[in-house]
């Protein structure tokens, strides 16, 4: 059964089937990548390009390696955003990539928006690696896998996404892409870092980080940005590690056995205290582990649809 | 040369005039007839038959941005006459938003050289403060004399309280308003106006109070100086009570709308369509209704365009990064007769008003009378027509609209002033 769309942009309006049908395909890559010759012909004499305009080690890292697991052939383009405003514009860039004659192009950059803009402009498959502060879509399935690798479902399941939510792709990712398949989706956070009507989309807000923990099952904890813009959102990092970070005083409290992610990487003792974060090492690095299988699967997917 | 108009309906509100079926003899560009012609008097170089179509005061478009001097590939003062035009406008007034900035008596002595000759209108907009850096007073005596319609920082609002109060104090030596872009400079940035759609869509918001803080600062403004403000293109629902209010005070505010503040919200961005991305952004379902009511109750003054032209490769690149601006002179009548008189929301009188005679009126311009002896001023409008906006027929050097592919139903079909008639395509000498 092939997706029903040619390009991955979001998880907004992508149906059940495909994301149960990425989830389902990425089991069996999973499997490949604990064989002992981690590699499948699948990709072979397709041409992916990375096309980071915004630093990402880590998701650039994961989906090389699912390209090279596949066979392809991958190609990184590194471009600084610093040099966007004096050099070529995006169109020029991609139609000057296109002309080399490739099939895939995975796409970060800061500006929400860029991956539905390059599906204009090229011919290529596009997969979205981290819009702005739009989507990040394959975080959220890697999320979803990892979720349902650990607690055998999604559905009925309750997940809460504790963070500055207003400033992150993966929390948007996440609401559209666990909703779709059937999950409650609440969001937990100041509520300067609540964005303005996201009870439209059917999430309820909690400002109260004990409540979150006592009333879910999985907990998703972004990372704050320390380095942005985000500090003018909340008086200190003291004042939010002690209002809003997980710590094992209050996973004790509350009594119960919970499911903690985080997309990594981690800043200990602000958002996850250190010693919760030890505690988690196993299923973070799990969903790193899961990512590189969902990649495979997104690229497999996309890439042998024509 | 003598131009007969045959079968015409002649309406001019500021008369009280509404005729049906008349004729109008033109000769040397001077209206000599209304009403039969003889026999006698019948032979003419140029006869256009009227028949159901509406003669009315030309059109007057006070928001537009010509971008010479500056930016010349986007929009020169003769392309930006030949788009006004076309759209059914005989007079524009431009913004001072060029390079250099319209902030000195040369400037404005070049855009109105520049335009001397054509058909339509030019009224240069100056600058308030001098390069609309908002902190020294312009040379506002100087270019009052070298004749300047009005003053505007538009693209932001006057920089501080203390400015604006020295300006309109100063202007109301002239009688003169100040035209404001009414954002709180500290609230701007976004790129989308803040609703359910920047969640979605992950764009920078800016919230409708970064817009109504200014309309309340400067309403405040102009009842503690008595001077005159007009607000441009308002787009918030909150902005639009607040200017009610201040009218039923008697203050001197006035304010105008732009097509795509009473017919689009931003649903339009949900695309990443760059040519929806303008400031004030679109706004809601809510914000559009608001508008709607300030003009059917008076609230809002009149209609102008913003045009603003922008060059493919500047608008043809991640969202955030686009340049705010569309174009709008070749489809705001058509959008005004569609969405507004064919809606039964004003009447052909009321559209009148707020596209020819309010826009004068606020910016101490005569407006036009139909009476024997005076210079014709007409827009001709045929009410009925439904054609399909095409951007690549627009006279513009820019082609950045939203409103490509609409069908619309009603458009100017021709213009004459300064003894010049625009007809077909084509221009004319009268």
């Amino acid at each position: 059964m092939p997706l029903l769309s040619r390009h991955l942009l979001g998880l907004y309006g992508v149906p059940k089937e495909d994301i149960q049908l990425i989830l389902d395909t990425a089991i069996t890559f999973r499997e490949v990548l604990d064989r002992p010759i981690k590699k499948v012909p699948t990709l072979q004499g397709k041409t992916v390009v990375n096309l980071f305009y915004e630093n990402s080690t880590r998701t650039r890292i994961s989906f090389e390696l699912a390209e090279k697991r596949l066979s392809a052939d991958s190609i990184n383009f590194s471009v600084s955003t610093s040099s966007v405003s004096k050099g070529e514009t995006l169109k020029d860039t991609i139609r000057n990539i296109e002309a080399m004659k490739v099939d895939m192009v995975v796409v970060r950059h800061s500006a929400a928006g860029t991956p539905q803009f390059l599906t204009k402009v090229c011919s290529a498959n596009i997969i979205n690696a981290g819009d702005g502060i739009h989507e990040h879509p394959t975080q959220a399935l890697l999320d979803m896998y990892s979720i349902r690798e650990k607690l055998g479902k999604l559905e009925g399941l309750k997940v809460c996404i504790v963070g500055d939510v207003a400033h992150s792709r993966v929390a948007l990712s996440n609401i559209y892409g666990l909703k779709t398949m059937g999950a409650k989706v609440s969001v937990c956070g100041p509520s300067t870092m609540i964005p303005k009507y996201i009870e439209d989309l059917g999430v309820d807000v909690i400002y109260n980080i004990d409540e979150a923990i006592q009333e879910n099952d999985v907990l998703n904890v972004l990372r704050i940005q320390l380095e942005r813009k985000a500090r003018e959102y909340f008086p200190s990092v003291r004042e939010y590690a002690n209002y809003f970070g997980i710590t094992n005083e209050r996973l004790e409290k509350s009594g119960k056995d919970i499911l903690i992610l985080h997309p990594g990487p981690i800043n200990r003792g602000v958002e996850i205290s250190s010693d919760v974060a030890d505690g988690m090492n196993q299923i973070i690095l799990r969903q790193v582990t899961n990512g590189v299988a969902v990649r495979m699967a997104v690229l497999y997917l996309l890439g042998t649809l024509n | 040369m003598k131009l007969i108009l045959k079968n015409a309906n002649l309406i001019n509100p500021v008369q009280n005039l509404d005729l049906k079926g008349v004729a109008l003899l033109i000769e040397d560009g001077i209206i000599k007839k209304i009403g039969d012609i003889s026999v006698k008097e019948s032979n003419s170089d140029r006869t256009l038959d009227l028949s159901g179509k509406y003669i009315v005061p030309g059109f007057f478009d006070m928001h537009v941005h010509l971008r010479e001097p500056g930016r010349e590939d986007e929009e020169t003062i003769i392309s930006g006459c030949d788009s006004a035009a076309n759209g059914g406008f005989t007079g524009i007034a431009c913004m001072p938003n060029t390079e250099p900035a319209i902030d000195s008596a040369e400037v404005v002595q070049f855009i109105k050289k520049k335009a001397a000759s054509h058909l339509v209108d030019v009224h240069p907009i100056a600058a308030v403060t001098v390069e609309r850096k908002g902190e020294v007073l312009s040379p506002m005596a100087e270019l009052v004399e070298a004749g300047v319609a009005a003053f505007s920082d538009d693209g932001t609002a006057v920089k501080s309280a203390s400015i604006l109060r020295k300006a309109l104090e100063y202007l109301k030596m002239y009688n003169l308003p100040i035209i404001e872009h009414c954002e709180d400079e500290s609230l701007a940035g976004g790129a989308m106006n803040e609703s359910i759609n920047s969640t979605l869509l992950g764009l920078p918001p800016i919230p409708s109070v970064a817009e109504d803080l200014i309309v309340m600062r400067d309403i405040l403004m102009a009842e503690y100086t008595g001077g005159k403000v007009h607000i441009a293109h308002i787009s918030t629902k909150q902005a639009v009570e607040m200017v009610r209010e201040a009218k039923k005070k008697k203050l001197n505010i006035t304010a105008e709308v732009t097509p795509h503040h009473f017919s689009l919200t931003d649903d339009a961005i949900k695309t990443y369509d760059t040519n929806s991305k303008m400031n004030p952004p679109l706004r809601t379902k809510d914000d559009v209704e608001a508008m709607i009511d300030g003009l059917k109750d008076g609230t809002i003054d009149c209609i102008a365009s913003d045009h603003a032209p922008h060059s493919p490769e500047e608008k043809e690149v991640e969202f955030e990064y686009a340049p705010n601006g569309i174009i709008g002179l070749e489809t705001q009548t058509g959008l005004v007769l569609s969405e507004l008189y064919h809606k039964k929301i004003l009447s052909l009188e009321q559209v009148i008003e707020k596209l020819a005679i309010n826009p004068r009126k606020i910016l101490n311009l005569s407006v036009p009378l139909f009476e024997i002896g005076e210079k014709p001023n007409f827009s001709i409008i045929d009410l009925d027509e439904i054609w399909t906006v095409d951007i690549n027929k627009f006279k513009s050097k820019s082609r950045n609209s939203p409103f490509h592919n609409r069908l619309l139903t009603g458009r100017a079909i021709g213009v004459i002033n300064n003894g010049k008639m625009f007809y077909n395509g084509e221009y004319l000498n009268l």
